[in-house]
């Protein structure tokens, strides 16, 4: 089978389309290479959905733990509390065995137990406790000065809060809420290893490089391809925020002359 | 009394139940999880002490060897690592083995698809007993752990290096101590509390990290709870019962909750005692809340 060839079946395979039967003996390396590049659409699927919807929750979460009513503020700290304090592996195993026993007493709810759906779900409600915690840590941050500067000219309410407390916040997260990108999208790989099914063998990078590993006896070549592609994924990450970044600092002197993110290795 | 389970009230059969081999190898497999948390975060640490020195050497290839094992684990998921060590180092050792053990083989290792060394090479031996087996597995995690885990560490411990004011060792060297006697004496003491957040917080990743046991084929909570709480017909077992592997993975999370709850308070108290009388922004506050308490 030729590259060309190897593009053809398997390049949309992760999503059904395309050869159906995945290589089993002379696997080459194009088939490999296209073969774990098409797993890497559900990463980017899962990690792209789950923080532009994690974000908005996020933002409530936080703006909720800094509430002084309490039946407010104790349910988001709860909240974080619970998906930060376990391990996302176990709560991927739970979620899934209850959309499994929601689904026998309401069938509408049966997609929860599909990957695409179900899987979304938890990696948006982790993430987004993950950067409740990063946001509220820069709602607290934020100089007093700014907010007594808005209280004198008047600010009040949503104009306040849209115009001066959220553009501040999200300067001061956005180097921590970029590493929390970057792990959300390696997290991704869990999906496949935690009951939720890879139907009719359409999985994500790692569900194909272990594949891979298992046929060919060989670790070696499919984890450094799916290592390859996570760093380009990574920096891809790293550029995008960049230029967000650079948006909200445009006001900003230029202090270092690069923007730099502060790359902490864990999360 | 758990004879014939079918005859007893609710309580009585899951007092009987709760208590079957199987579950107490369940209880059991918690300690697994303790035991690989005690034996990780030590050699994790040594591991990344060694590479943050690596990384700060004055010797080109050394800090490049460092600094590459401290970027490897940057830009891609942890769990592609546990996945590809289980494996490489079985096969790395197996080589060796091989090597040393049969050296008049002439056959490849590698054919095809296949992997293949002499019988007396294999890792453990085809005629060693289960237990073996489990502990070789057991042991293969651990060092993977220890690998991955000592990455985040080098991490941490280079900053916390980097962070010691730069005055300390100028002092040190104006006293006349050798780089050596002032990296030993200055530098490492006082390094810690500039790391003890992020290894705090190292520590908590690993916690969340153990139930990754189960994807390295050891038999732990997470397998378990899978077999435990899968529905049970009434001709395999006494105690037949529906799908609850729900609750099971619900008494994990809560399991992984107190643990963690728990290392944070640790972690805290630890942090306190720490910065208790250092030159810090920490330590100036507690110094001024213990004034005001007093006044």
């Amino acid at each position: 089978m030729t590259c060309g060839e190897a593009i053809q079946a398997y390049a949309l395979r992760s999503l059904g389309l395309g050869e159906r039967l995945l290589p089993t003996a002379d696997i080459t390396l194009c088939q490999q290479m296209v073969l774990i590049g098409s797993g890497l659409i559900w990463n980017v699927y899962f990690g792209a959905v789950a923080l532009l919807a994690g974000f908005f929750l996020a933002t409530a979460v936080a703006l909720g733990r800094g509430s002084r009513h309490p039946w407010l503020r104790r349910p988001c700290e709860w909240f974080v509390f619970v998906f930060r304090g376990s391990p996302l592996f176990i709560q991927f195993f739970f979620a899934y065995f209850l959309f499994l026993s929601l689904k026998g007493s309401f069938p509408a709810l049966s997609p929860l137990t599909s990957a695409w759906l179900g899987a979304t779900v938890v990696l948006f409600l982790n993430t987004a406790a993950y950067s409740a915690e990063i946001f509220h840590g820069a709602l607290q941050a934020i100089p007093r000065g700014d907010l007594e500067a808005a209280d004198a000219y008047g600010f009040t309410g949503w104009a306040r809060f849209r115009r001066i407390v959220w553009p501040t916040m999200l300067r001061l997260a956005w180097p921590a809420y970029t590493n929390e990108a970057i792990f959300l999208f390696h997290a991704t790989t869990l999906v496949f290893f935690t009951g939720f099914p890879a139907i009719q063998q359409r999985g994500d990078a790692l569900y194909y490089a272990t594949y891979l590993a298992d046929k060919t006896f060989n670790p070696f070549v499919p984890y450094p391809i799916l290592a390859g592609y996570f760093i380009l994924l990574t920096l891809a990450i790293i550029g995008l925020f960049r230029l967000v970044s650079l948006r909200l600092n445009r006001h900003l002197p230029e202090r270092s002359g690069r923007w730099r993110a502060r790359f902490q290795l864990i999360r | 009394m758990c004879d014939d389970p079918a005859t007893l009230n609710d309580l009585l059969w899951f007092a009987c139940y709760l208590t079957t081999g199987k579950h107490l190898a369940f209880y059991i497999s918690f300690g697994t999880v303790l035991l690989l948390l005690a034996v990780t975060a030590p050699a994790a640490l040594g591991l990344g002490f060694v590479g943050a020195v690596a990384a700060r050497s004055r010797i080109l290839p050394l800090s490049w060897l460092g600094r590459g094992y401290i970027a490897i684990v940057r830009g891609v998921p942890d769990i592609a690592f546990f996945m590809f060590f289980v494996i490489a180092l079985d096969q790395g050792l197996e080589y060796l083995r091989h090597h040393i053990l049969c050296p008049d083989w002439d056959q490849p290792v590698r054919q095809g698809n296949d992997f293949l060394v002499c019988p007396a090479a294999k890792l453990p031996l085809s005629t060693a007993p289960q237990w073996l087996h489990e502990v070789y597995g057991f042991v293969l995690a651990v060092v993977t752990f220890a690998i991955v885990f000592g990455a985040f560490a080098a991490n941490v411990l280079f900053g916390a290096m980097q962070a010691v004011p730069r005055a300390q060792i100028e002092t040190a060297e104006a006293y006349g101590m050798t780089p050596r006697q002032a990296f030993r004496r200055i530098l490492v003491p006082q390094m810690w509390v500039y790391a003890l957040p992020g290894l705090s917080n190292l520590w908590m990743v690993l916690i969340k990290a153990t139930p990754l046991l189960f994807l390295l084929g050891v038999r732990d909570i997470v397998y378990w709870a899978r077999e435990l709480g899968g529905s049970k017909t009434p001709q395999f077992t006494a105690y037949p019962h529906g799908d609850w592997r729900m609750w099971y993975f619900l008494f994990l999370l809560v399991f992984y909750l107190g643990l963690t709850r728990l290392s944070e308070t640790v972690l805290n108290r630890l942090m306190d005692r720490l910065t208790h009388g250092q030159a810090m922004a920490g330590g100036e506050a507690q110094r001024r809340t213990a004034a005001a308490g007093a006044a």
